[in-house]
């Protein structure tokens, strides 16, 4: 699937000291798909995706995300990008509507135009009861749902999403993906790591990493093809090899 | 026999929240026994009770023959415990967490090397590294061998393989197979549905309520319904579509292809040209075993 | 702009949602001024001052008199003779002593001038500071009352103030006890309070609960390898204050490193009691450092003396364990008294110990909840 290419990357090096943790990255990512970056712990994931997001500057190597160069216009492309980290983006002692209207107000969204997508994801979501709870008295599946929706109310072309699915029951789970379908069905680009290997299957095309290098980068379909294997678990375990870091 | 762990009726509140309802089970010596369920399923407040860290509001728990509430002491002596997050000292070595271990439980190293001999050499070339420095799978290897290392009849692994890859998460299970000869009854708790499979028998837990307890293969000889795998081109579009239509009763996406089950558990041929209809293309249903997850799918829906 | 003000609104509403943040905020200081207002001030009232009156005639009672009743002294004792003065000078109540020679009145009528000899305990340099100059003003008043009349208007009293200990008027030496005895009580308590709780919040207390070591076990287990440690650090710090301020040990050595001893223990052991009772190391060392610092620095005796301080706040002085180290580190270091003098302070030391560790021991939790 070509489409217009919303992620660059080449070339990438990430060293830290004389430890390399991403070694020559070299992917694109099109519009519209769901990325798949799988890989070990270790293997330099969290790396490659703080760069990708501007958190983190490359050693060498180009990164352009949005049409912007990650290392010279971080800025411009945290803008353009929504993220949603493992580990709650949102403010446990806050409740829902005031976390999206923060967030509204921290992408410089009017605050009319918040307002207004305010109440379209709580009546999207059927969230309209908890508008008013804290975030800590909401269930965790609720909380990634609101995670995910509020990394998308400025409508960025990207989303980096962090393992979203942890620990999650499975129907909330197969919820959330909807979601993510949803998404990638407006022409938003879906960029997920995940420790779930059936979700790799969900995705138009995924990566593998191993020891700070990509060792596959296809469609799920074409890996099993490739490897012989009737999973991504078994592709998965077959080529990466988890870091010892 | 005696069995290793018997409870019945248990149940545990926090506030206003009920944990645990009405949890009845038992577990057979040298069983490896799974507690499968998602987060906030209870599986941690309940492993908590059956070390005696917790005391249940009702119902009776007794562990190696002892009562948690009066002979906590005799548990904690002969219990392996590996807490969820891993609890080892991120400012000791390796050797030093695994003598640490031993000491306190009376016993040295060299006693008891050969039941975690395997497990140790995977950690060994790190052994004079500091805990904190290591790797979430070697740290759940340590983590194991600390548990083991003073040869308890019982080990208790709270989510050992949660937040780690899925090269590590096999290989734990494989060691834990490997304990077999050494008669440990072993209580695992996963998230994971498809790491049920490895264990001898399994609980499946949700928001405090025992869904059902059997030797995996049962589990899924329990599935109520015929189950067909659907692949198609368009995946989002499949499902939405075959939600929509109206002999189907469930429909999940799973993996690469979408598990469903109909309300005559049968379908017919128009459905390709239904399907066809909505502009999904190369449409193949077969029909397929069901697996744990599809059968806590149903029961979740119950 | 907006992003900014959305920003500073989200921080407004975390503070009001904090109780913890609201009480840092308000209640804290207030709660400090109320209290402490009153403690600081540097007055004297009812200082401790005992008589030696060798002539004991109507001129020596005049002046006792005016002394005593002036507000700022106090009669603890009349003494019989020289040999007194060192022995109630050693017990803490007594902080000065007026002399009076022989045949005071006679002298004073017959020679024009009569000698008061005011001997003052030096180990607390400011308070003497005060109480001398207190007592040297008295004097001069009563000269101005003689003065007036004809009859007696060439007569004079004299007066001579001598130090009993430190005799320059050292401050290091009312100073440096006080800061040992803050400085240690602040440090160990500080770092046992951190090492339960650590355990807690990381999660490897979990793990020792459930093994066969004993509560005893695990909190002696933890105080042993700080106390090693702290006394090390007590006799470096002693020696520095030898070699740099002069600090000197008139009393036995031997028993100044045992209370030193004991002292480190007690301080150990309420860190471990903080440590049991707070949930995290935020609390645990909020507690023992910001908790346990400017009361001790206020109310032990270490700058305001105690005898100053209004009737509730001595009660409240008399649960600080600093209180009593800093009567016994002065006695045996400047004072060189023996432990004859100091062993009500020691004894409460050690139940102050003792309570610590048995509440500590009892409010350890073998389970989670």
């Amino acid at each position: 699937m070509t489409g217009h290419t919303v992620i660059s990357v080449r070339n990438l090096m990430k060293k830290f000291g004389s430890f390399v943790a991403n070694d020559n990255l070299n992917f694109e990512v099109y519009q519209g798909e769901i990325f798949g970056f799988l890989g070990a712990n270790g293997a330099g994931k969290t790396t490659a995706v703080r760069i990708l997001t501007g958190l983190s500057e490359p050693t060498s190597g180009e990164v352009i995300v949005a049409g912007f160069n990650a290392k010279k216009q971080p800025e411009q492309v945290k803008r353009n990008i929504g993220y949603m980290c493992q580990k709650f983006s949102l403010y446990e002692d806050l409740t829902m509507k005031e976390n999206i209207t923060l967030y509204g107000g921290i992408y410089g969204l009017k605050k009319r135009l918040i307002r207004e997508r305010t109440d379209l994801l709580l009546d999207r979501l059927n969230f309209r009861e908890y508008a008013d709870r804290l975030i800590s008295a909401l269930p965790l599946g609720l909380r990634q749902k609101l995670a995910f929706s509020v990394a998308l109310l400025h409508d960025p072309k990207i989303v980096f999403l962090d393992e979203p699915t942890g620990g999650v029951d499975p129907i909330t789970r197969r919820q959330f993906w909807e979601l993510i379908y949803e998404a990638a069905g407006r022409g938003i680009t879906v960029f997920v790591t995940t420790h779930y290997m059936d979700e790799a299957e969900y995705c138009d095309r995924i990566s593998i990493m191993s020891e700070g290098k990509i060792v596959a980068i296809d469609t799920p379909a074409n890996l099993k093809q490739q490897y012989h294997a009737r999973s991504v678990e078994e592709v998965f375990v077959k080529i990466a090899r988890p870091g010892n870091n | 026999m005696l069995k290793t762990i018997e409870a019945s009726g248990i149940g545990k509140s926090f506030g206003a929240t009920q944990a645990l309802k009405d949890i009845s089970f038992s577990v057979n010596e040298s069983e490896i026994f799974g507690f499968i369920g998602p987060d906030g399923a209870g599986k941690t407040t309940l492993f908590r009770i059956i070390v005696s860290l917790l005391l249940q509001d009702e119902g009776e728990m007794s562990v190696l023959g002892f009562d948690g509430r009066k002979e906590f002491r005799e548990i904690r002596r002969n219990v392996g415990y590996m807490p969820g997050r891993f609890s080892l000292y991120h400012d000791l070595t390796v050797e030093e967490n695994l003598n640490f271990y031993a000491t306190v439980f009376g016993t040295t190293v060299r006693e008891n090397h050969h039941l975690i001999a395997d497990i140790y050499s995977h950690i060994e070339p790190f052994k004079k590294r500091l805990a904190g420095r290591l790797s979430g799978g070697m740290k759940q290897k340590l983590a194991l061998c600390c548990a083991l290392i003073h040869k308890p009849r019982l080990i208790i692994l709270d989510e050992p393989t949660t937040g780690v890859d899925a090269v590590s998460r096999s290989e734990f299970w494989e060691m834990l197979r490997k304990l077999r000869p050494y008669s440990i009854t072993i209580l695992v708790s996963t998230p994971y549905m498809d790491e049920a499979m490895k264990c001898d028998r399994v609980a499946l837990i949700q928001e405090g309520h025992l869904l059902t307890i059997n030797q995996p293969e049962k589990i899924r000889e329990e599935f109520s319904r015929r189950l067909f795998s659907i692949k198609a081109s368009e995946k989002y579009r499949l499902i939405g579509a075959l939600r929509n239509h109206p002999d189907t009763l469930s429909a999940y996406p799973f993996g690469d292809s979408v598990h469903v089950t109909f309300r005559k558990d049968a379908f017919d041929n128009t459905i390709y040209d239904y399907l066809n209809g909505k502009g999904i293309s190369d449409v193949v249903i077969e029909e397929t075993k069901a697996g744990i997850e599809d059968r806590f799918l149903e029961l979740m829906e119950k | 702009m907006k992003r900014f003000f959305g920003f500073v609104k989200k921080e407004f509403l975390h503070i009001f949602r904090d109780p913890r943040t609201l009480v840092i905020l308000f209640g804290i200081p207030a709660a400090q001024i109320l209290l402490f207002g009153f403690v600081v001030s540097m007055d004297v009232k009812d200082a401790g001052v005992a008589i030696l009156d060798l002539s004991r005639d109507e001129t020596t009672q005049k002046i006792s008199d005016k002394i005593c009743s002036s507000g700022f002294f106090k009669k603890t004792q009349d003494l019989l003779t020289y040999d007194d003065i060192e022995r109630v000078l050693r017990k803490n109540r007594t902080k000065a002593v007026f002399v009076f020679e022989n045949d005071f009145g006679n002298r004073l009528i017959s020679e024009g001038k009569a000698n008061l000899i005011i001997i003052a305990d030096g180990s607390e340099p400011n308070t003497t500071t005060l109480i001398t100059n207190y007592a040297t003003a008295i004097i001069a008043d009563f000269n101005r009352e003689l003065a007036g009349t004809a009859a007696t208007q060439n007569l004079l009293v004299q007066s001579e103030v001598r130090m009993f200990y430190n005799p320059s008027l050292e401050g290091h030496f009312m100073f440096i006890p006080g800061i040992i005895t803050l400085i240690m009580v602040l440090i160990c308590a500080l770092m046992t309070s951190i090492t339960i709780t650590r355990e807690k919040e990381v999660g490897t207390m979990e793990v020792l609960l459930v093994s066969p070591l004993k509560p005893v076990q695990i909190i002696l287990g933890k105080v042993a390898p700080y106390f090693l440690l702290s006394f090390i650090d007590i006799v470096v710090i002693l020696i520095l204050s030898f070699l740099v301020f002069d600090l000197p040990v008139k009393g036995s050595l031997l028993l100044l490193l045992a209370e030193c001893m004991l002292y480190i223990l007690m301080s150990l052991s309420l860190g471990i009691l903080i440590s049991i009772v707070s949930k995290t190391m935020q609390q645990a060392i909020f507690a023992s450092f910001i908790g346990l610092m400017l009361p001790t620095i206020l109310l032990s005796g270490f700058i305001f003396p105690i005898e100053n301080m209004p009737v509730g706040y001595d009660w409240f002085s008399a649960l600080l364990p600093p209180r009593y180290f800093i009567v016994i580190i002065k006695n045996i270091m400047i004072k060189g008294t023996g432990f004859l003098y100091v062993w009500k302070e020691t004894l409460i030391l050690i139940i102050f110990t003792l309570v610590f560790l048995g509440v500590g021991i009892k409010k350890f939790k073998i389970r989670l909840q």
